[in-house]
């Protein structure tokens, strides 16, 4: 039996079934709290842990999986050439939102952090959390973190966003798209910006205008600091 | 074969991305390295076809690649357990003051432009 869990194909397969029902159900209660991957990553733990499969079996599918997210991160290129022209004509916006916000996203964790008296790795681990995963992660890991816990942050850190920027519009009176758009990104990557799409659509190009450039501009900022 | 060919320009943008980082004096991800050359050859060739389909399935199911990575904290249970509270209190604090931020500087900058654009004109 246990040789079926080492199976690669095991691990592959439970993390596409838990996806997909994590889609499954985001889409039947539309409710930005049920993010398919938070539900999918719970459901293989609950899994693993049910049935007492060591997580080292999982891994062998996993790490299969997890050769695509390079091409993934890479494939943020894309995006960001289609919008190119909006880019261009907000391009002192963008960058000084998105710098900022960067800074004071890493500058507020690390203070933070200090006054919880985490330890260097837990810190290394949480500074990137508003950036997206793929770059979080490589750049958590060059700094000593722990890249799972990353990973864990930075998801409740999308998911937080995503469902908090409608309050936080309406509380702050953003009227402005542009506004919108960057400061969702910006905080949120990927999981705020799906929801900045349903906001509208220049809403939706800047948020992820604002994942590349803040991830790009994180990048710089822990190089200059680190 | 169109897939093949468009796994293999990607996966060879993204090792060269790799091969970069190794070479580099400067700890530059190497999956941005990959990005930031996949998006001078977008430049170059003046348009997305080559890796199109390949990028699009990808891009559209971002999420589900970071599912093994997050199943990881299965093994850092102890570390997660210890720190509960201060991680959720960072979280929630540190996004909003991203948030704010951002959307304040966004706001400042457009309207020092607008300012500007202004006194052009006045001119």
């Amino acid at each position: 039996m246990d040789t079926l869990f080492r199976s690669p194909l095991f691990g592959i397969m439970l993390s596409i079934l838990a996806y997909g029902l994590g889609v499954l159900i985001n889409r039947k209660t539309r409710c930005a709290a049920a993010n398919p991957l938070l539900i999918a990553i719970l459901l293989v733990i609950g899994v693993l842990v049910a049935f007492r499969i060591p997580l080292e079996s999982y891994q062998r599918g996993g790490d299969f999986i997890a050769l695509f997210l390079a091409p993934a991160t890479a494939s943020l290129a894309v995006s960001i050439y289609r919008q190119l022209p909006l880019l261009k004509k907000n391009l002192l916006p963008v960058l000084a939102g998105c710098g900022t916000g960067s800074l004071a996203s890493m500058g507020s964790v690390w203070l933070l952090c200090r006054l919880f008296r985490l330890d260097e790795a837990l810190t290394a681990s949480l500074l990137p959390k508003s950036v997206t995963t793929p770059i979080a992660i490589e750049i958590a890991s060059q700094y000593g973190g722990i890249p799972s816990i990353t990973v864990a942050i930075v998801v409740l850190t999308g998911i937080l966003g995503a469902a908090a920027a409608p309050a936080l519009i309406r509380l702050f009176r953003i009227r402005n798209p542009v506004e919108a758009g960057l400061a969702i990104g910006t905080c949120s990557h990927a999981v705020g910006t799906s929801k900045a799409l349903e906001l509208g659509e220049a809403e939706g190009a800047m948020s992820s205008i604002a994942i590349g450039v803040s991830g790009l501009l994180t990048v710089l900022f822990a190089m200059i600091i680190g | 074969m169109k897939l093949l060919l468009q796994i293999s320009i990607l996966f060879g943008i993204c090792w060269l991305g790799e091969a970069a980082a190794s070479l580099l004096p400067l700890p530059i991800p190497a999956s941005v390295i990959g990005m930031l050359l996949l998006f001078l050859l977008l430049l170059l060739l003046r348009g997305t076809k080559p890796v199109e389909e390949l990028t699009g399935f990808l891009l559209k199911n971002m999420a589900f690649f970071f599912v093994p990575a997050g199943v990881g904290i299965l093994g850092q249970s102890e570390v997660l357990r210890k720190n509960l509270l201060p991680l959720l209190t960072i979280c929630v604090l540190t996004t909003l003051i991203t948030f704010l931020v951002t959307a304040y500087t966004v706001r400042g900058v457009q309207y020092l432009q607008g300012r500007f654009a202004a006194r052009k004109e006045a001119r």
